[in-house]
């Protein structure tokens, strides 16, 4: 087995805060054995083929409870991963991101196992507060599947945002460290989601790309992490308080996006003004993909107006 | 104190009678079964509890506590017997219970009551309705059994009563539905799941009855030993080899080859965990466990050690 980990991720996992068994094997079902296969398939992806650039991961606490609030960004959970791998790779300590999945994959074989053994739950109340209230990384993304559903050209903004996250972050008193994920979209352009072809393989849809094999793209990602936000309360509050404070959390997020889009487009323009005619024209072609000139600066909020 | 156990001459009934005994209690037992080495000083009776002896017993010994051990899983019995003897044994316990003026009932319940499907959670807590009865008719009756025990809680408010739902038991004695589960050399698994298992030591599970009377505990309890561990490390642990079968095969694999037998009922059982946070327990009685899963995967592995051929 060791031989197909690498030292640093051996190292690493020996230094995140997790009480172990001695089967290497938590009260979660978590395991040693896997997360250091799983990051040493990760690392290149992480390091080199998206070469994820990670910011502010000094706002995440070192220790003890904390929940990651970020957007969706792209089909497939690269955004996901990358937020695991940035956790486990960029923060000192390492620690252990652990989100909730979607209850469809729990019903398919190897997904099911696979994610337990990585720390990566079904998507349950109970485990994202049992989570937290063990002093432990959770990872949530409040829009849901219908953020992974997002297509390439709405991919800087956000969708509706749930509620719950905000209730249980006030209730176990946990502070919520919001993150903007960039690039998901344009590593997996999704030009559309087949329901149907879902509904074959027990999916909600699968997400379909505008080339043949559906794999990402070796596009830079990036992924900010913002100053944490605590909220006072006990998360019984009305839905009208607790709308306002999940609207402050999206904003935050937002923000990150919108600053994050225009470095994205600054690096493009000055990568694009260095380029020899003949690699512009093939990137033009690639760049079709576009939404149409009018829409392409939409705000980062407000896709959905009626969420707040 | 005088305590009556109900199906006393099972593996883990005698085990509990004996740590009763040996916290100084009097104690009288019931089964249908006998128990030849049963020890000195502990008054035994082969009736059957659904019977008019039976009744007897409790009317003549008049027994402070009853632990109401006697119930059956589908492994031991079909299932309209198991019915009668879970429902109906377990109404017959508490009806005398509250005629011959008993004051404490311990129901000794399980935890397979949450049930287990893809989208129950790890750690169930004692508020949450079962589950899987769709899924897995075969422990309806245990459920109920489970739910008519917490009822006396309102219905019988003179008498104190414990419902425990207990883990799986392995140890030395083997028995129990993990035990057998995992019981021939090939133990079967689904490709591509590896549910947690929890279980306690049949020792522990002794200690916590005898804990529940001692502490005259009152109320629905979950009851665990150390952590879970997935299914593939219990197999390894315990000498076995795992017979990876395709979901679709499952059905039909069971009782095959050397595999134990199973309801069709069990294979969500065999895909996704049933695990409970035990904490409460702890809490009221300052039960810890006393043997770990290593030590009990241990001892379950030298007493039942696979024959190679």
């Amino acid at each position: 087995m060791s031989l197909f980990v690498s030292p640093e991720v051996k190292g690493r996992i020996e230094r995140l805060e997790i009480p172990w068994n001695r089967f290497g094997v938590d009260r979660y079902g978590v395991s040693k054995k896997h997360l250091a296969l799983g990051f040493t398939a990760i690392e290149p992806f992480y390091r080199h083929y998206f070469s994820v650039k990670a910011l502010g991961v000094e706002h995440v606490p070192r220790h003890g409870r904390c929940m990651l609030v970020g957007n969706h960004s792209g089909g497939i959970a690269i955004d996901g991963a990358m937020v695991i791998a940035s956790m486990f790779f960029a923060k000192e300590p390492p620690r252990l991101a652990q989100g909730m999945i979607e209850k469809f994959l729990n019903r398919m074989p190897f997904a099911s196992m696979l994610s337990s053994r990585f720390g990566q739950l079904t998507g349950l109340p109970e485990h994202a507060e049992r989570l937290l209230e063990d002093e432990r990384l959770l990872m949530v993304f409040p829009e849901g599947a219908k953020g992974t559903a997002k297509l390439y050209k709405d991919r800087y903004s956000l969708v509706r945002f749930g509620t719950g996250f905000v209730r249980l972050a006030m209730k176990t008193k946990s502070p919520i460290v919001p993150f903007a994920f960039l690039g998901g979209g344009a590593a997996f352009p999704t030009v559309a989601n087949a329901e149907l072809l879902g509904r074959l393989v027990g999916a909600p849809y699968v997400p379909i790309v505008p080339y043949l094999v559906p794999v990402p793209l070796p596009v830079r990602l990036e992924v900010e992490y913002g100053e944490p936000i605590y909220f006072e309360g006990t998360g019984a509050e009305s839905d009208s308080v607790i709308s306002g404070y999940v609207e402050e959390v999206r904003t935050a997020i937002a923000t990150m996006i919108e600053r994050g889009r225009e470095r994205r487009e600054d690096f493009a323009s000055r990568t694009l003004a260095n380029l020899s005619e003949g690699e512009k024209r093939v990137i033009g072609r690639a760049v079709s993909l576009e939404p149409e000139p009018g829409h392409g600066h939409a705000r980062a909020t407000d896709r959905e107006g009626g969420a707040s | 104190m005088k305590i009556l156990i109900t199906g006393i001459s099972g593996a883990t009934g005698r085990i509990v009678a004996m740590k009763l005994l040996e916290a100084g209690h009097e104690v009288v037992g019931i089964d249908r079964r006998s128990w030849p080495e049963a020890p000195e000083g502990l008054e035994m009776h082969r009736v059957d509890i659904r019977s008019r002896p039976a009744e007897d017993v409790f009317r003549t010994t008049r027994p402070q506590v009853v632990v109401h051990m006697a119930t059956v899983t589908h492994l031991v019995a079909r299932s309209e017997d198991r019915y009668r003897i879970n429902l109906g044994g377990t109404r017959a316990v508490f009806e005398h219970a509250a005629r011959y003026g008993v004051e404490h009932v311990v129901f000794a319940g399980r935890h397979t009551y949450y049930g287990a499907g893809p989208d129950t959670p790890l750690y169930h807590t004692e508020d949450e309705p079962p589950m899987a009865m769709t899924t897995f008719p075969e422990l309806a009756d245990l459920v109920a059994a489970d739910l008519y025990a917490g009822s006396a809680l309102w219905r019988l408010p003179e008498i104190t009563t414990t419902v425990l739902r207990m883990v799986y038991t392995l140890g030395p004695t083997g028995h129990g539905t993990l035990a057998s589960f995992v019981r021939g050399p090939w133990v079967p698994m689904v490709i591509g799941f590896d549910p947690l298992f929890q279980f306690m030591h049949e020792r522990d599970v002794a200690r916590a009855i005898e804990l529940s009377v001692r502490t005259r505990l009152r109320g629905v309890y979950n009851v665990a030993g150390p952590q879970p561990v997935p299914l593939s490390v219990l197999i390894r642990q315990t000498g076995r080899r795992a017979f990876w079968v395709p979901e679709f095969a499952f059905r039909g694999a069971m009782g095959r080859f050397g595999l134990p037998k199973l309801p069709p009922g069990a294979l969500s059982h065999v895909k996704h965990p049933v695990v409970v946070d035990d904490a409460a327990f702890r809490k009221a009685t300052g039960y810890e466990h006393s043997v770990d899963e290593v030590e009990a995967m241990r001892q379950y592995r030298e007493a039942f050690p696979v024959v190679s051929r």
